[in-house]
């Protein structure tokens, strides 16, 4: 069984995101980037996976301009066997329906059983990838995963989701698309010698252009604005019982 | 000229950061205050930096090491330094010295020592030597197949946690143009080896839960196998292979500075006084660029130098520019971040007070600024003599 972890390189969320006045976009000239934290717990679980022996390959997939390959190379560092890059010219408007056409490729041409991505991104926050995948593909779907276990026959996987009213578990016939929560597991550091042999792994550069996708958008960012970077709303408090008197005096409990 | 880094090293620099974040700084409170690192906890720590390959990155991966050249360890270093010292010292990077090993010396100190299974210190300093080290009065003389070895040695680090001891001796006299000259060896020496004992050092006000020993050595006989390089040229290995120590001192002070900034800067940006935060004054805010400015200046001395070493091309000079460049910055900029939080900048709820306490030793080991300007004014006035 294959897995296929979609990755996204994203602003640094250790870092204060600053919206450029002529652009009105984020800026991100020369702003430190990272893995999203969401694709590196799904990068951890296929780790797992992989390292229980229930899966014969993991497969890193990323879509961007030539930097995204840094990111890529993390994911070989933490021990992904091989990676693709769908290479885009410029900073493209690519939105959760182009990506999600171009990974429903990538899975076909892969026969890969499993997709395990993050459940969004924390620069857009769209959370619709891994929906859009699945509807395109017509795979099982299991989103706010909090718990993954594979079933002795590899049929299936039993997964447990974080919803608003507690957590919901529900089985999930293969091939299926899974998107982790923040509480599935912790991801690794990538080891010193696994850092060196990164390099040396598999890495295959696809162009965008060879999909024949219509990448036009379908959806236009109007304005961007930064947050206050002080929440005088906000209240800092030592203890549970501290809490629950703040609240009770605001009426809201 | 070429200064951004490689893939490889940023994920370095990410796994090592993260690793102090979370391995390293949790206990630092802990051993500040109680000057003592639990033995089970520095033997997890030390278990979980093997597993990550960071556990004696300096030493060639043919020996098991992790091969970083010396701008990657550099790098490394810079990351370690910004814990408190003895927490980092867990992740040790051996003395580059043990490269000097050679046959059995090879398995049994420079491999297990690698592995993790050995650990090493290095004695030199003695009370009356300390910069003019070659009046080191410890002896080793010749008796059959061994060394008889007398005298005392002081500031030893962590030779509680050693199993050996890397020791220079003074193993002759040979007449020079400008007189009498003490010929050093060097010797590897067991912890237990009879008439050799340790004994509790000085208290320091730098580096908590890091120790110094005095050693005494009462006839203690070595056998000549235990010689590291060649009699009477103990200070030829020690120049061939402790210059890139000064790089290790200056990086983690690169480290510290850095630790200290970021801490003055989000001061400076949300401490409100006079009905404004304290960085809106002139006062404030040109610290924070001064601060900021040497820092950069000391690491590009540091990295260009590391850089030097790694292309097989360090003079003595870049290595004292940098080990005396970052020292002094870290004064400063310790100092001044202090200044910058006020009564704050001194209490322990804060790592500043122990970084500015800390930045003191390295200004004076590994060469005093002295002795760094001493190198690199001999290096500019030589061609003249």
């Amino acid at each position: 069984m294959k897995i296929i972890i979609p990755i996204k390189r994203v602003l640094d969320p250790y870092t204060q995101a600053r919206v450029n006045k002529q652009t009105q976009l984020v800026d991100l000239t020369n702003a430190k980037m990272a893995m999203n934290p969401f694709c590196e717990i799904a990068v951890e679980e296929a780790l797992k996976i992989k390292e229980s022996n229930a899966a014969s390959e993991t497969i890193a997939v990323s879509i961007g301009t030539e930097k995204t390959i840094d990111t890529l190379r993390t994911a070989l560092a933490m021990g992904v066997d091989r990676a693709i890059f769908v290479k885009t010219d410029s900073e493209l408007d690519l939105q959760p329906l182009h990506l999600g056409k171009i990974l429903a490729n990538i899975v076909k041409r892969e026969e890969a059983q499993l997709v395990i991505m993050g459940k969004q991104a924390v620069d857009n926050d769209n959370n619709q990838t891994g929906q859009i995948l699945s509807g395109l593909l017509d795979y099982s779907l299991g989103t706010f995963i909090s718990k993954f276990q594979l079933s002795d026959d590899g049929k299936s996987v039993e997964v447990c989701r974080e919803i608003d009213s507690g957590i919901e578990t529900r089985q999930l016939n293969l091939p299926t698309i899974v998107t982790v929560d923040l509480r599935l597991n912790e991801p690794r550091y990538a080891s010193l010698p696994n850092i060196m042999k990164a390099r040396s792994k598999p890495l295959e550069t696809i162009e965008i252009s060879s999909f024949d996708i219509d990448i036009s958008p379908r959806v236009k960012v109007i304005s961007v604005e930064e947050s206050g970077t002080k929440d005088r709303a906000s209240k800092q408090v030592q203890s549970a019982e501290e809490l629950f008197s703040e609240l009770s005096q605001l009426g809201v409990l | 000229m070429e200064f951004s880094l490689s893939s490889e090293q940023e994920m370095i620099i990410d796994t090592v950061s993260s690793f102090v974040e979370q391995e390293l700084y949790p206990h630092e409170d802990e051993v500040e205050k109680t000057n003592h690192i639990d033995a089970s906890l520095a033997e997890s720590i030390k278990q979980k930096a093997i597993n990550l390959g960071l556990y004696a990155t300096n030493m060639p991966v043919k020996y098991g090491g992790g091969g970083l050249d010396t701008l990657t360890l550099c790098l490394l270093e810079k990351e370690l330094g910004k814990a408190n010292f003895g927490l980092q010292y867990i992740v040790a990077r051996p003395s580059n010295i043990l490269m000097a090993c050679k046959d059995e010396q090879i398995d049994k100190y420079l491999v297990p020592t690698i592995r993790g299974e050995k650990v090493d210190c290095l004695a030199m300093t003695e009370p009356n030597a300390g910069s003019d080290v070659r009046s080191m009065k410890c002896r080793a003389e010749l008796d059959g197949e061994y060394f008889v070895i007398n005298g005392s040695k002081h500031f030893i680090s962590h030779a509680d946690m050693a199993d050996y001891v890397i020791l220079f001796a003074a193993s002759g006299v040979e007449e020079t143009s400008r007189g009498a000259k003490k010929k050093i060896t060097s010797f590897l020496v067991d912890m237990g080896t009879p008439g050799f004992s340790v004994e509790t050092g000085y208290n320091s006000v730098s580096h908590r839960g890091y120790h110094n020993f005095i050693l005494n050595f009462d006839n203690c006989r070595v056998h000549e196998s235990q010689v590291l390089g060649e009699v009477d040229h103990g200070f030829d290995i020690a120049n061939e292979w402790l210059g890139a120590t000064r790089l290790s001192v200056a990086a983690m002070c690169l480290g510290r500075a850095e630790r200290a900034l970021q801490i003055a800067t989000e001061w400076a940006a949300t401490r409100e006084q006079f009905g404004q935060t304290i960085g809106k004054f002139q006062g404030v805010s040109f610290k924070l660029a001064d601060m900021s400015m040497e820092l950069q200046a000391a690491e590009l001395l540091t990295l260009r130098a590391a850089w030097n070493d790694s292309q097989g091309k360090m003079t003595n000079s870049d290595a004292a520019m940098a080990k005396l460049k970052a020292t002094e910055m870290l004064a400063m900029v310790s100092d001044e971040a202090i200044q910058i939080l006020g009564g704050m900048g001194l209490m322990d709820e804060l790592p500043l007070e122990r970084i500015w306490r800390d930045h003191r030793v390295e200004r004076i080991w590994d060469g005093t600024s002295e002795i760094q300007r001493h190198i690199i004014s001999r290096s500019l006035l030589r061609p003249f003599e």
